[in-house]
């Protein structure tokens, strides 16, 4: 009996889940970070933004670093620089995907190393949908996306 | 006598144009690479530098191997470990070749990386990398050698990033410019490269 129960309220839970995606809920996926060596001052962290409605990512914070902002990777010929973005734009229906080599959110003045396999709290702030917390993956020092889920 | 000079100056700029086309395409097509041509003289150059153990290296130790050399910095967290982690997914391709190729990361932030950061950082990749600091004027004149521009971002809160080329100069056993990677190479594109410079 309780064992139905609960099988009847997961499923609940999961048609309501769907549901939400379906109506329309900004939602933040995939999110992962690179290990840093053991002194390391600065990590970073990817991820992908969905909203079906425009919106605009304003603050990123989180717990591991000092500072956390966005930054966006420019190239001038083959020269690289960093700069930090005031905010992101997110077109509605479009993912937006901070990946290797854009976008990223940069956490400078790390409290302790990332390591791989570990994973740590991500807060996001936009300017419509509000904030959302993630859970940022940690992987290898050089990994160039997402691991598949663990 | 205008029209002589006008058709003297475009005949001057298509020969300019033409020699660096030759020059800038040319490695990428023959066996060797830059090897032999102007270009393997125009990139690199002597250094005197530390490594991460404290211990100095010049331009004279690289030679005997392969180098891929990269100009970056520690408090990079995006360029610098993509490059590093590509160098290491294409020196995995090589096989035994392998051992004929050493990744080098020379710093532009002398100032932060010193030879502690750097063993702590390039420690964290698979492949093992001979990296590189000293005093800004070492540094300089390394990177002066390699054509790599660098030049330190001031943040607003004090804090500062450093701007660079972000270029993977490959110098062979002689130490002569052979053939260089950008960011969008991909491991892939580096191990067939390497393997053919290498055969």
């Amino acid at each position: 009996m309780v064992g139905r129960k609960l099988l009847a309220a997961a499923v609940c839970v999961i048609i309501a889940g769907a549901a939400l995606a379906q109506t329309g809920q900004l939602e933040v996926s995939d999110a992962w970070a690179r290990a840093t060596p053991a002194k390391a001052e600065t990590g970073i962290a990817y991820l992908t933004i969905r909203s079906p409605t425009a919106d605009r990512l304003v603050s990123v914070s989180s717990p591991v670093a000092k500072k956390v902002e966005l930054n966006t990777m420019e190239m001038s010929g083959v020269v690289m620089k960093m700069r930090p973005l005031a905010s992101l734009d997110i077109p509605a229906g479009q993912p937006v995907t901070l990946k290797p080599g854009g976008d990223h959110v940069m956490l400078t003045g790390l409290n302790g190393p990332l390591r791989d396999g570990q994973s740590f709290p991500l807060t996001l702030t936009f300017e419509k949908a509000g904030t959302r917390e993630v859970t940022v993956a940690v992987e290898k020092p050089g990994a160039a996306g997402p691991a598949p889920q663990r | 006598m205008p029209r002589f000079a006008l058709v003297a100056a475009f005949l001057g700029g298509l020969a300019i144009l033409g020699a660096s086309l030759f020059l800038s395409l040319e490695h990428r097509y023959t066996p060797r690479g830059a090897a032999g041509t102007l270009l393997a003289s125009a990139i690199g150059g002597p250094f005197r530098l530390v490594d991460q153990d404290g211990k100095t290296v010049t331009d004279a130790d690289l030679k005997g191997k392969w180098s891929l050399i990269y100009f970056g910095y520690t408090h990079c967290p995006d360029a610098c470990p993509t490059a590093l982690n590509d160098i290491s997914i294409a020196l995995d391709e090589l096989g035994p070749k392998r051992a004929e190729v050493r990744p080098v990361f020379i710093t532009v932030d002398p100032e932060r990386d010193t030879s502690q950061v750097l063993k702590s950082y390039v420690t964290a990749f698979d492949a093992p990398i001979l990296a590189l600091t000293g005093t800004p004027e070492e540094i300089a004149q390394a990177a002066k050698g390699y054509r790599v521009y660098y030049a330190k971002h001031p943040e607003a809160d004090g804090d500062y990033s450093m701007d660079h080329s972000s270029v993977i100069y490959v110098m062979d056993p002689q130490g002569r410019f052979t053939a260089s990677f950008t960011h969008e190479s991909t491991p892939e594109e580096i191990a067939e490269r390497l393997k053919k410079l290498l055969a």
